[in-house]
């Protein structure tokens, strides 16, 4: 039996065409690309053709992107960089309570020096009204930082009416687009927006490189300090065979982004067809509205079951998906997406999200709606909440799913 | 992450489901907190003679709701009562750590089901 993996919002295989790229970049093209001998000449003119492929996929101009190390190191400069530059400004950010922990976790670190956080709320849905932005801005306010779409239940965001109110109150707007790249069309220009981050990882590239767009002029303070790499903005001696490979899965994804959602998206909703027409007594976490949602990612609770028992269910199976219970979260607490959307703790920890990728096959999401509806009915058996008249806990008895 | 015994109790859990005339009930552990175990004895003679179990939770809950059913029977009232969290970790040769406190709750619900058991009978 082979396996099948429906975890790419996790992470993704490296493709072909990218290790293939990278490889010499090891061995034969091995120079520091500070340097000005032969080496160094042999792979700067590399790094500067991935630095178009990147920028070319979400429109905007190669001395925009700033390589960094992953999604987390983009996050966490673009959002105390832009704090520390605009200290004299403001100290005011609104970001969201959905947020990536790149973002949330330094918006809480930056709350214990003193800064201020709006954390907006969420519908049920998982959605953002955008009267609560406009009314969370102050005039102290200097960042605003919204996802372009969620890594949980894949909703994607109006980044571009965010970024218009982002310009009508002069605040600089950034967003973590580690999702979205690669899934569906992402343009700064558009957008209007000055500091956008994605992962290699997540697209096929491999991991510990990624990329931060930040707008011609934009001040921003380093996070990492040494050399003159990047133009100042980030120290260190470039991943230079990581960086190709990111360079050119980004020319991929730009590529193939038309056929790649098409295809994905036919995938997913047959998944998703299934599994609510199969499976009894499930919820969808998310928006219903499947426009409004990333093409491969799938998320649902089903209600008596814990989200761990059923993952290691389904990889006897060699079925590979994630969970938002809290067992797979390393705390005590399921999901603080699933905490801001208040689904009911129960259903929190029984959160299941599958997100398919360009190598999934339509035989793997039949051989998934073959196993899961017994796999869940035999764990619903094992249930004491099940068929026994108990009624769900309601959002406010659910003390311990984290509200900020 | 989870030893062999773990997995084993986990994909063939033993004494799962309900029994109908149960002498005692126990329950123990919250949705909060993602683990609810529940345990039904059958005592005669003030030893147990059969325990089913009902549990929601992770694999770590359903592995030691399992471990434990089978460690209590044939046990008297007393010996069941010495029963620790710990002797069930240990006799799935461990947990991970994260899992000791969460979801390591079923000689408790055993506990709770001979304190109900006791409760009946005076």
């Amino acid at each position: 039996m082979s396996n099948i993996y429906l975890d790419y919002n996790a992470t993704s295989p490296v493709r072909p065409e990218v290790l293939e790229v990278m490889l010499p970049f090891y061995r034969e093209q091995f120079g520091n690309p500070s340097s000005v001998h032969w080496a160094g000449r042999q792979v700067s003119g590399a790094l500067e053709k991935a630095r178009e492929q990147v920028a070319a996929l979400f429109n905007d101009s190669p001395a925009e992107i700033v390589f960094v190390s992953c999604g987390s190191e983009g996050d966490n400069m673009a959002i105390k960089g832009t704090l520390d530059a605009l200290k004299e400004k403001g100290n005011h950010i609104i970001t969201t309570s959905i947020e990536h922990p790149a973002v949330l976790e330094t918006c809480q670190y930056l709350e214990k020096q003193g800064y201020d956080v709006t954390y907006l709320p969420v519908d049920r849905d998982g959605m953002l009204d955008l009267d609560d932005l406009e009314a969370a801005i102050t005039e102290k306010t200097v960042l605003i930082s919204v996802m372009w779409a969620n890594n949980e239940t894949g909703n994607i965001y109006p980044i571009e009416q965010i970024g218009r109110i982002a310009r009508k109150y002069n605040i600089r707007f950034h967003t973590d687009a580690v999702q979205a790249v690669g899934k569906i069309p992402v343009d700064v220009q558009k957008a209007n927006v000055d500091l956008l981050v994605i992962s290699g990882h997540k697209i096929g590239a491999p991991k510990g490189v990624g990329a931060l767009y930040v707008r011609r002029g934009t001040r921003m303070s380093a996070l990492m300090h040494g050399g003159h790499q990047e133009r100042n903005r980030r120290a260190g001696t470039q991943n230079v065979a990581g960086i190709v490979g990111l360079g050119k899965a980004c020319e991929l994804a730009l590529a193939e982004l038309d056929e790649y959602y098409d295809r994905v998206r036919a995938l997913r909703d047959r998944l998703e067809d299934g599994v609510l027409s199969q499976v009894p007594d499930i919820k969808l976490n998310g928006t219903p509205d499947r426009e409004k949602r990333l093409p491969n990612t799938l998320n649902v609770s089903f209600a008596y079951i814990e989200g761990e028992s059923l993952l290691l269910n389904l990889d006897m199976f060699g079925i590979a998906a994630s969970s938002g219970s809290a067992c797979t979260s390393g705390s005590l607490e399921p999901s603080h997406v699933m905490g801001a959307m208040c689904v009911e703790v129960t259903l929190a920890h029984s959160s299941t999200r599958f997100s398919l990728g360009p190598e999934t096959t339509e035989s793997e999401i039949d051989k998934v709606l073959e196993v899961l509806p017994a796999t869940v009915q035999r764990l619903r058996d094992m249930s004491p909440l099940y068929n026994c008249g108990r009624t769900a806990e309601g959002c406010e008895t659910c003390e311990t799913v984290r509200r900020i | 992450m989870y030893t062999d015994k773990v997995m084993d109790h986990f994909t063939n859990p033993r004494n799962v489901g309900e029994i109908e005339d149960a002498s005692g009930v126990g329950e123990v552990g919250n949705a909060s907190c993602g683990d609810i175990m529940k345990i039904f004895l059958k005592v005669e003679d003030n030893i147990i003679r059969d325990v089913k179990f009902k549990t929601f939770g992770c694999g770590a809950a359903i592995a030691t709701s399992s471990m434990v059913t089978e460690m209590a029977i044939g046990k008297t009232i007393d010996e069941a009562l010495e029963l620790s969290n710990q002797a069930v970790a240990e006799a799935l040769d461990g947990l991970p750590a994260q899992k000791m406190h969460c979801s390591n709750l079923a000689a408790d619900a055993l506990h709770e089901a001979i304190k109900n058991y006791k409760e009946q009978n005076g």
